[in-house]
């Protein structure tokens, strides 16, 4: 950028002599166009690398973002202890609300199929508030989160096998 | 029950009242009339008599290809020849005769015993066309009354969830499948219908506000109470004869069973225990609650004495015994238990009899809910796909379908007797 500047002044203190007006002129007319084109690729390029670095910071937020949304947490059958995956996660997502104060969450209990449905519907329940409480033991305000269950009600793989099952056994996190 | 002798209830074995069912013959109704309507309510009529008393599972209803008398002679309406019956095995005889006039309808019904030579019961009904089948239901009472002792459960509804409009919706239909209609229009995940013990109200929980809520209706105006705590507010049970209720809601972060007043408010809590307690059923007498507690570390039942406070375990067999329902006589306890991935109804006696398995190797079998007469229960199967509703004895024989409709039913549940049907 120094360099950028001092061009101009130059310029001008040469322009101010009376002798070889027109050669100089033309020199100096010249050397400002190469200045100024300068000056504009620089410009452009510092333009280019703080829209590259404001989009990588944008990217990084909603990558943060949609892992927060998208990534859920598994259970065992018929539990609803946090296993060591699912706190692991549930500590991303206690940074992520850290840094994104104002938004609130709401924790979604599911179960599998397999269980009966008014039970399901407990273990949902107790699914949704273990991991808000957990949330909350990471310093978030229990005011910024709500549990909700929906036992079986809101399979995300209607399979019949243990691999669709173990996808439903989930805690969804969504924001507000 | 004054005035009637007890000998007139031997001809169902009340404790064991399908071990053996009874041959029973119910020619075509003989047309007092002639016409078209006349001809056509023989028909359908005779056949809705013998179907509804074949529900019951306590009848063989004999082919009438066998019958020896045409229906339409005397002989099967005015003066009954017995040995006609008796040579063919049928052990009881339905008659009927049917006058049709401007639309109104005159039936008259006879039962009797083939073998004793004798008129056990006779009615006769006025009503409009469209009454018939009151007017069926009726007399078959009086056929179960004058067998059992027992108004038998023709007067009685069945509640259900269906998912025919896309939603989970509680619909309600008559005993035996006719005539299901839709009596929630919530556009979200309705589930749980109880019935309180006049049939008057039902509770559900609904998701109508986004969460699992829970919604006291009256059934005959628009009357109602919502109960919107924190967290589930679930499985609605009534206390017999009472405007009061037992329900799940985890407002404090833990499913607990609550007992609430019809209007929805916390009369006392039921359950103390960290963990899932969930799925009241309440003992006939209302002295004891059976519930689904994980207390032990698998869901299991369990029975509390509400004077003592003491909780017992009842199921002991296999690791996911749920959905408990308290039998109407009060000596059983209808579950479904889980093994090998797939569940199963289970009668378990309070006398130590059982468990016994009821349904066997076919899809998913749940939700138990007992005739009010305790000789039905209805439950869902996945048997033949998806979810369906199912009729069986209370001894697991005469399984069937109970009606057809649109997407999956779930979680079916027997009304009391209604005293205005």
């Amino acid at each position: 950028m120094a360099l950028v500047f001092v061009i101009p002044g130059l310029l001008f203190t040469v322009s101010c002599a009376k002798k070889a007006v027109k050669e100089d002129t033309s020199l100096s007319q010249q050397a400002a166009d190469e200045a100024a084109a300068e000056k504009a690729k620089q410009e452009e390029l510092a333009r280019q690398r703080a829209i590259e670095e404001a989009r990588l910071k944008e990217e990084a937020i909603q990558k943060a973002k949609d892992n927060f949304l998208n990534e859920d947490i598994h259970f065992e059958f018929d539990s609803a202890v946090l296993t060591p995956d699912a706190q692991e996660i549930l500590k991303t997502k206690a940074e992520w609300l850290h840094s994104n104060p104002n938004v609130k969450s709401t924790i979604e209990g599911h179960c599998d199929e397999r269980g009966t449905l008014e039970y399901n519907l407990a273990l949902g329940e107790r699914r949704a508030s273990g991991a808000k409480s957990f949330l909350v033991d990471l310093g978030i305000p229990a005011s910024r989160l709500t549990a909700i269950s929906y036992g079986e009600e809101r399979p995300v793989d209607p399979g019949q096998n243990e691999a669709a099952w173990a996808k439903n056994r989930r805690c969804h996190l969504t924001i507000k | 029950m004054p005035g009637v002798s007890r000998a007139e209830y031997d001809y169902v074995d009340i404790s064991h009242p399908f071990l053996r069912k009874i041959p029973m013959a119910v020619p075509l109704f003989k047309k007092v009339s002639s016409g078209h309507e006349t001809d056509q309510l023989s028909e359908s009529a005779s056949d809705l008599l013998a179907e509804t008393l074949e529900f019951t599972g306590f009848f063989k209803l004999l082919d009438r290809k066998a019958f020896l008398v045409d229906p339409q002679t005397d002989a099967t309406f005015v003066s009954v020849n017995f040995h006609d019956w008796t040579s063919i095995g049928a052990e009881l005889l339905v008659t009927g005769g049917v006058l049709v006039q401007d639309n109104l309808v005159e039936i008259e019904l006879r039962l009797y015993d083939t073998f004793k030579e004798q008129l056990l019961v006779g009615k006769r009904y006025k009503g409009q066309v469209a009454d018939r089948r009151k007017i069926i239901r009726r007399f078959c009472s009086e056929v179960i009354y004058t067998l059992t002792g027992d108004r038998g459960i023709f007067n009685t509804e069945i509640a259900l969830v269906s998912t025919g409009t896309g939603n989970k919706e509680i619909y309600i239909c008559e005993f035996d499948g006719y005539n299901p209609r839709q009596l929630t229009h919530t556009k979200n995940i309705t589930l749980s219908p109880a019935w309180s013990s006049d049939g008057e109200w039902l509770a559900y929980t609904s998701y109508a506000k986004g969460k699992p809520d829970l919604y006291i209706k009256n059934l005959r105006g628009n009357r109602g109470y919502v109960v919107a705590k924190k967290g589930i507010n679930t499985t609605p049970a009534w206390f017999p004869n009472k405007f009061e209720l037992a329900a799940t809601l985890s407002f404090s972060d833990d499913p607990e069973i609550y007992l609430l007043t019809g209007t929805g408010k916390i009369i006392k809590r039921l359950t103390y225990n960290k963990g899932i307690d969930v799925s009241p059923t309440w003992s006939p007498d209302g002295k004891s609650v059976a519930f689904v507690s994980k207390r032990s570390g698998t869901p299991q039942i369990y029975i509390k004495d509400i004077d003592s406070g003491q909780v017992k375990r009842l199921t002991f067999q296999g690791r996911y015994n749920t959905q408990p329902s308290w039998s109407p006589k009060g000596d059983k306890m209808a579950y479904s238990g889980m093994e090998n991935g797939h569940n199963n109804i289970f009668v378990i006696g309070f006398d130590g009899q059982g468990p016994i398995q009821l349904t066997h190797n076919e899809g998913d079998n749940e939700s138990p809910s007992w005739s009010p007469d305790g000789n039905l229960i209805v439950f869902t199967s996945t048997r033949k796909g998806p979810s369906r509703i199912y009729v069986m004895t209370s001894y697991g024989t005469d399984q069937r379908r109970l009606l057809v409709l649109k997407g999956r039913q779930t979680e079916p549940k027997w009304s009391p007797r209604m005293v205005n049907k």
